[in-house]
Parts: structure tokens; sequence; C-alpha cells
């Protein structure tokens, strides 16, 4: 294997070595023939020619040196417009085409194909952006958009007679996949790899599988039981053969790229060794069952953040009674390392308490981000009292209490005193759809439905109960989410529609008064509940920043991961391979999330089967007669693909691995000597850009 | 110097296709609506932008030059971003030493998300550029 990627490597180097020697990007950029230029302007409907005169753009265009040919059309992105461009390039011997039309990110490779398609390179194509960037943000104003539009098309017609012929880099895909996070979406979507043949390696920053979903009862609008229909999918997971399940790891660090990510993983210490690694240890028999003998003698107590604090949990400990895997696991943070434990688990030897972390290395060909959420820290919004009043509490708790499993045994009661409460309160978009700046601008979007399910399990546990939903919308946009809604009502539920101003506890008996206003009677109301319940907003999980940033994921504006585009592809990322799903992306309820995470699994599986992936030949190329071999670009790059050779004669110069060099061009902007040749945005083609705009005109 | 009669400012945009030209596109097809007086040039990354881009920009005649990247720890290659705002910063002494006020050169950070404050940009700057009037260089090279 290692021989194999030297060889492969050697080959590399020697192709880069001949790329060099057959064609070496010149000193002078100048083209070999005459260039003749295609311009092909869009109307896209009255999208651009609503502000923009497009006939006069044409007729501009015809006057600009290097132009051959002008056209408009209503679509050029339509099947008949990309034979004009294809019939223009054979008809009038074009060297390059210009579409001024939509942003290249939109339709780049649907113009290059065409250009392809009439017998040119593709990279000979170039796009002028005057929807996006013109037609659309001055709609007002006709007469700069149009001059606005043919400085744009005058810019891409400078570029475009400097384009040369490039090649697209095909690199094989790595035939294994990478999941971070295993909550209902990762588990979805490494099932669906590893169904689909493919070696995955389903990485989770907690003690088990479950994610989010393992701590909910019910599930809206059909209310299966959570745990009911989660189990057996964790299940699944765990027996899946082609799934290496990785439990309490995190991804520390990122290289590579699509088909070739190398990914350093933190194992973290568990302090447990399961049944195999015992076995790996030569501890015949031994490793973690899951017996649990060691937890009772644990002397440490601290609070079960899986029951949100309300149940003890020991030192050692699994995370809750379904756990995949079966393990148990030390929190070293608590741990007094008493060794108690060591002694309780007896012959199995499964206790280390001098583990350490592990870093693990994989090759991974695509990748799947399923992070998912947090609860927003309502206590920010001070008005409504949570954690200063014992009997305010958030949704997630409110799962917990009324969980069979839960720390109450599924007995709603008051924190205070115990009390079965006969009046909750429901208060709805706490913290979400808020603009004070404390809270979050967005819907969380599933906690609408969630209360009324919390309303309908009051109802039919506790005799007598009043639910009263404090609402500004009811959102129940799913599929028979409308029907549970009425469903509810006819059920008996209050709901009262009005934003909740103010929360005060009476201190005497520990009821609590809501105070808003009803915007459906107008009148201001002081309703007196023994309990609230605060549907908190979800925000990113703490850790999406640092891993987004490891796979060089964008961001939207309030933190979750940005989708490559919100319609035509959801599942995509700014970084090719990589793929989101679930609440991560933005917050969805469990449908919605299982149905992206097939979508995410999908389209990472896709480069997998094909087996090789085109990147664009963005790269750096060295102009041998005008480097000085100083080396600064060595040190500025940040892949580590430059290096200094030394030729014959004892002249150094630098020397690109294409494998490693991204494009970025952080070495071309530096250069002192102009001795680096960015293909495709080359200091020459650049500088006809900013020439024809600021001193190009007509021939 | 004062600003001509009809006179419009040439403003050259360099952005990096990640960030600030997905924010630019976004904020078209949000329809949000600022002043026409800027032209865009496209690089992979603002660390491709050669200082001496934005010296043949002003000695081509330009009223102002505005880089615009990712936000710092959001670079698509890592710490293109970073090396671009040192040279910007370096470049700005030698602009004033060149007798170009600095303010015609800006560097900004607008995500692919940011639509709205990739409008609210190109408002400053060419606020920035009218209140500055046209570059010194544009007169001298009349």
């Amino acid at each position: 294997m290692a021989e194999a990627k030297g060889k492969a490597k050697a080959k590399e180097t020697k192709e880069a070595r001949e790329t060099k020697e057959t064609k070496a990007p010149a000193a002078s950029p100048a083209a070999p023939q005459k260039a003749r230029i295609g311009v092909f302007v869009c109307h896209c409907g009255t999208n651009i020619a609503g502000s923009i005169d497009v006939k006069g753009v044409v007729e501009y265009a015809k006057t600009l040196p290097d132009v051959a040919y002008a056209e408009d059309y209503q679509y050029v992105c339509s099947t008949p417009g990309q034979k004009i461009i294809e019939k223009a390039i054979k008809e009038k011997k074009l060297t390059g085409t210009v579409v001024a039309a939509c942003s290249p990110r939109l339709h780049e490779p649907t113009f290059r194909r065409a250009t392809a398609e009439g017998g040119l390179n593709p990279f000979r194509f170039e796009m002028a952006n005057i929807r996006e960037q013109n037609a659309w943000v001055h709609m007002h104003d006709k007469e700069s958009a149009t001059d606005k539009a043919k400085d744009a098309v005058r810019i891409a017609v400078a570029k475009a007679a400097l384009l040369q012929d490039l090649t697209p880099k095909s690199v094989t895909v790595e035939k294994t996949a990478l999941v971070v996070g295993a909550g209902i979406a990762g588990m979805q979507a490494a099932l669906d790899l590893a169904n689909a043949g493919i070696k995955t390696y389903l990485v989770e920053k907690l003690p088990t599988i479950g994610g989010r979903m393992s701590q909910l009862d019910k599930t809206f609008p059909t209310l299966d039981c959570s745990q009911c229909i989660l189990t057996p999918k964790m299940v699944d997971v765990g027996r899946a053969p082609n799934i290496n399940l990785m439990t309490y790891t995190e991804v520390d660090a990122v290289e590579g790229f699509i088909g070739n990510f190398d990914v350093t993983l933190r194992k973290k210490a568990r302090g447990v060794l399961s049944t195999d690694e015992a076995e790996a240890k030569g501890i015949v028999g031994g490793g973690c069952n899951g017996c649990g003998d060691c937890e009772p003698v644990c002397p440490v107590i601290k609070p079960n953040p899986f029951e949100m604090g309300m149940k003890p949990r020991k030192a050692i400990y699994i995370y809750h009674p379904q756990v995949v895997p079966l393990l148990y696991t030390v929190d070293f943070d608590t741990c007094i390392k008493c060794g108690l434990c060591v002694t309780a688990c007896g012959e199995k030897k499964a206790i280390d308490l001098e583990m350490k972390d592990e870093l693990v290395k994989l090759k991974v060909g695509t990748v799947v981000l399923a992070l998912g959420y947090d609860i927003f820290p309502v206590e920010k919004k001070r008005e409504w009292g949570y954690q200063q009043f014992e009997n305010v509490v958030t949704s997630l708790e409110f799962e917990r209490l009324i969980c069979a499993s839960g720390p109450t045994g599924g007995h709603l009661i008051r924190p205070s005193d115990g009390q079965t409460p006969k009046r909750v309160a429901f208060v709805l978009c706490a913290g979400s759809r808020d603009n004070t700046g404390i809270g979050k601008p967005y819907c969380s979007r599933f906690c609408c439905m969630y209360s009324l399910k919390h309303a309908h399990q009051i109802i039919e546990k506790i005799p007598g109960v009043i639910p009263y939903i404090m609402y500004m919308d009811i959102r129940s946009f799913g599929k028979m989410y409308e029907e549970f809604y009425y469903r509810i009502q006819d059920e008996g539920a209050k709901f009262i529609r009005g934003r909740v101003a103010n929360i005060l506890e009476d201190k005497a008996t520990k009821n609590l008064h809501v105070y808003a206003e009803d915007t459906m009677l107008n009148r201001p109301i002081d309703l007196e509940v023994d309990m609230v319940v605060l549907a908190a907003a979800v925000q990113p999980a703490s850790d999406t920043d640092r891993t987004r940033k490891l796979f060089g994921v964008s961001c939207s504006q309030d933190g979750w991961l940005l989708e490559a585009h919100p319609k035509l592809n959801p599942c995509g990322t700014t970084t090719a391979g990589v793929f989101v799903a679930g609440v991560c992306q933005g917050p969805k309820d469990i449908p919605d999330t299982v149905a992206q995470a097939e979508g995410a699994a999908s389209a990472a599986s896709i480069p997998i089967h094909i087996g090789k992936v085109e990147l664009e030949p963005y790269f750096a190329q060295c102009i041998e007669e005008k480097c000085a071999g100083c080396g600064m670009c060595v040190n500025l790059c940040p892949y580590s693909a430059l290096s200094l050779v030394e030729k014959e004669g004892g002249k150094k110069v630098m020397q690109v691995t294409e494998a490693k060099c991204k494009g970025c061009g952080t070495c071309g902007g530096f250069c002192p000597g102009g001795a680096i040749w960015m293909q495709h945005f080359a200091t020459p083609q650049v500088v006809a850009q900013i020439d024809a705009f600021l001193t190009g005109g007509a021939k | 110097m004062a600003a001509p009669d009809g006179w419009k400012p040439k403003i050259l945009g360099i952005v990096c296709n990640w960030c600030s030209y997905a924010g630019a596109d976004l904020a078209g097809s949000a329809r949000t609506q600022y002043p026409p007086d800027i032209r865009i040039v496209r690089l992979m990354c603002t660390g491709r932008v050669d200082p001496l881009f934005i010296m043949k920009a002003f000695m081509d005649g330009a009223d102002g030059v505005l880089v615009s990247g990712c936000h710092f720890g959001d670079c698509h290659y890592l710490e293109g971003n970073y090396k671009a705002a040192k040279r910007m910063f370096l470049l700005k002494s030698v602009l004033k030493d060149l007798g170009i006020e600095d303010k015609r050169l800006r560097m900004t950070f607008v995500s692919a998300s940011e639509g709205a404050k990739w409008a609210k940009v190109v408002e400053d700057v060419v606020k920035t550029i009218n209140t500055l009037g046209p570059s010194p260089i544009a007169a001298f090279s009349k």
C-alpha cells in the first residue's frame, strides 16, 4: 500500500515536471492566435431585461476589441440557448465565449459544457454576472444598470481573450465515508451509506449514539414512543457490518479534499475497555459487558445531564439504559481515582483509570456532518424566571419528567413540592422569534408541535388538568400536524394568543403568575398556574463552530451550517465532498431530519460510487525563468504544496505539487518576481480585467 | 477635492469566490438595492490579491478599491484572508505616502449569508468615495 502510494507520488511529480516542460506558462501570455470572442447576453425573461437594455449591451459588445460575435437570447441556459453558443463557436471560429447572465455560481458549469460542445476547451469561457449583481440590485435605474452591464461584459471579454486551455484534474475517491454525530440524522445517514455498500465511520462525541431523540418521551403527531422507534435503529447501527462505530470520539483535524480527506479523530479516554479491546490486550474473557457492578460502589455523585440534572449519576456511568454500545464510561472530570470500581470489576479487568486520549487517523472519500443542536439558555430571558423559580422548567426537562424512564417514573410533579400540577402554562417562542438581541430571531420550528403533544400528555395522565398554551402563532405545517392541533383543541387545552411579558412567583404557594396580553380579547391577563413549561429555542450545538471550521464549511448568520444552495443543493456545503444533515443545518423536526439525512447520504455516496472526481485546475505554476528561488511562497502555502528544487546548474526554483494545491493563489498574490502563474486567475488575466474596467472601451 | 458635476466614482471590487461573491449574489436574490458604482472582479481568495493589482487600478484611474473576503477563521483556504488583510494594511500606508487617501482602499469581510451586509458595505464605500471626490491620480493622468 505504502509502496503503491510512493509510486503514485513519484508519477505525479514526474507528470508535474512534464506538464511544466510541455506547456510551461509563457512569460508573456499573448494567445497564439488572435482572440475571437463570442458574447451571449441573456434576457432571463424580464429578470435581466426588465432592468437592463439587453439589445444595447449586445450592440456595445460588438464594438469591443476581440469580439467577433454578439447575440442576445431569452434564456441562454435553455437547450436552444446553449445550441446558439455551440453554433456560433463553429461558424464564427470563436476562441472563447462570454455569457452575460446570472451568477457563475449557478450556471458556469452549464456554459462550460456548451463551450465544450462547440469544440472549445471549457475553460475558454468567462461569465459576466448581470443578474444577481446588477439587474436585481439596481431595479429602478435602468441607465446605470445598463452601463454596469456593458462594463461587466467588457471586463469578461478582456479575460476571455487571455484564457488558456486547461484540463480538470481527476482524482480517485476513497471508498469510505465519515459521519460526524450519531443522533437520528447521523445514524440514518450512516445506515444508508452502509447499506449502499460503503464502509462508514460513525463518530459521536457522547458515550452513546441516539442523540437528542433518545431524551424524548413521545413524538408528534403520531404519539409513537421515541425510544421505541429509535432503539431498533440504534441496534441496527451497532450491528451493521459496514459501520465502524466510534463513540466518545471527536474530530481533531482534517486535511485533504473531496475523495481524500485525511481525518484525525480523538478517541477520548473512556477509562473502560470493550470486550474487543480487552481481547486485543490479551485479557481473556475480559472487557466491559455492561453488568454494572462498578456503578454502585462509586462514591462520586453528580447531576446526570441526560436527565437534565434531575437525577444523580456516578463518575462511572452509562449514559442511559438503552445505550449503544453497552459500555460504561469514566467521567475523568469528577473521578477521584479511588479504584473501588476496578476492584468491583474484578477478573473482567475492564477498567483502566490511567487511560489516555488516543489519536486515530482515517482516510475517507466524503463526509456527512450531523452535529445536532443545543437548547438556548433560556435563563437569559430573565422575565420568565427560569432558574429563579423552581416551578419554571424547560420543555426538555418536561420530556424527562413525563417519560416513564425519567427521574419520576413518568409522574409529572412540581419541582418545588412534588405535587401534581393542575394548571400548566406552556410558553411558546421562549427565545425564538425574538428580536431583542437576547433570544434568536428565527423560528425553532418544532416547539409548537411538541407543546401540543405535551398538552395532550398531561390531559391523558392527570384528570382535571388544564393546559394553557401561550402562543404567538401555532405553526402546524407538517403532514397531519394541523389535524393534531384540532385534536388538542378538542381535548380541552386552552389557547391564549399573547406573548408572555413576565412571570412572577407567589412566594407562599410557589405558584406562578403569568402576565400577558390576550390579543384575541384585547386585554391583559394575570394567569395563576402551578407550573410553567418554556418551549426554549434551539441553537447550534456548542462544538458546531469548531467542527465546521475544521471542514471549511461556512455558517449562516445564526450559526447553523450553510447549505450550498437552499433549494437546489440543500445537503451540500461550500466544501466539495462535505454534506449536512439534520438540525445543524437549521431547526427541523424528526421527519425532515431523517429525510435530509437520507438525502445527504445519497449525495455523499455518489462520488464514492463513481470512484473519481474532477477538480478545477486552478493550480499554481512556476514561471521558472522569473523565479529567483527565494522560497517565500513555500512558507506562505497553507497546504505545503510548494517546495524548492534545484535545477541543473544549481538554480533553485519553486515546484508545485498539484495534488496538494487548492488554487487559492496566496503564493501568486505575494511573489515579488511575478513568477507564479495562477491558472485561470493569472496576473495578466486579472490585470486585463482591471484595465478593461478603467481604461478599456470600444475598438 | 470637490466632485465635478455629473462625476460618477469608479470603484473596483475584488472579492473572493466563497464568501463575498456569494454574499453579493444573495443580496441580488433578496433584491436588496444598492448604488451601481462598483465593478466586480472575482478571485478564488483574497489571498490572491497582489497589492500591485490595486496599484494598477489606482494608476488606471480608479477612485476607490474594495477588497472583500471571508470572516477571519472562515476562509475557504484557511488563512488567505489574514494574509490579504495584512497586505492591505501595509498597502494603505504606501498609498498615504503617495498622496492617495488611504480611505480609498477598504477591506471588508462579508460571508456568503450576509447579503444585506454586502449592500451596506457597497453603500458605505460609495459614500466614502463620493465624499473624497475623484482620485488625485485620475486628475493627474488627465
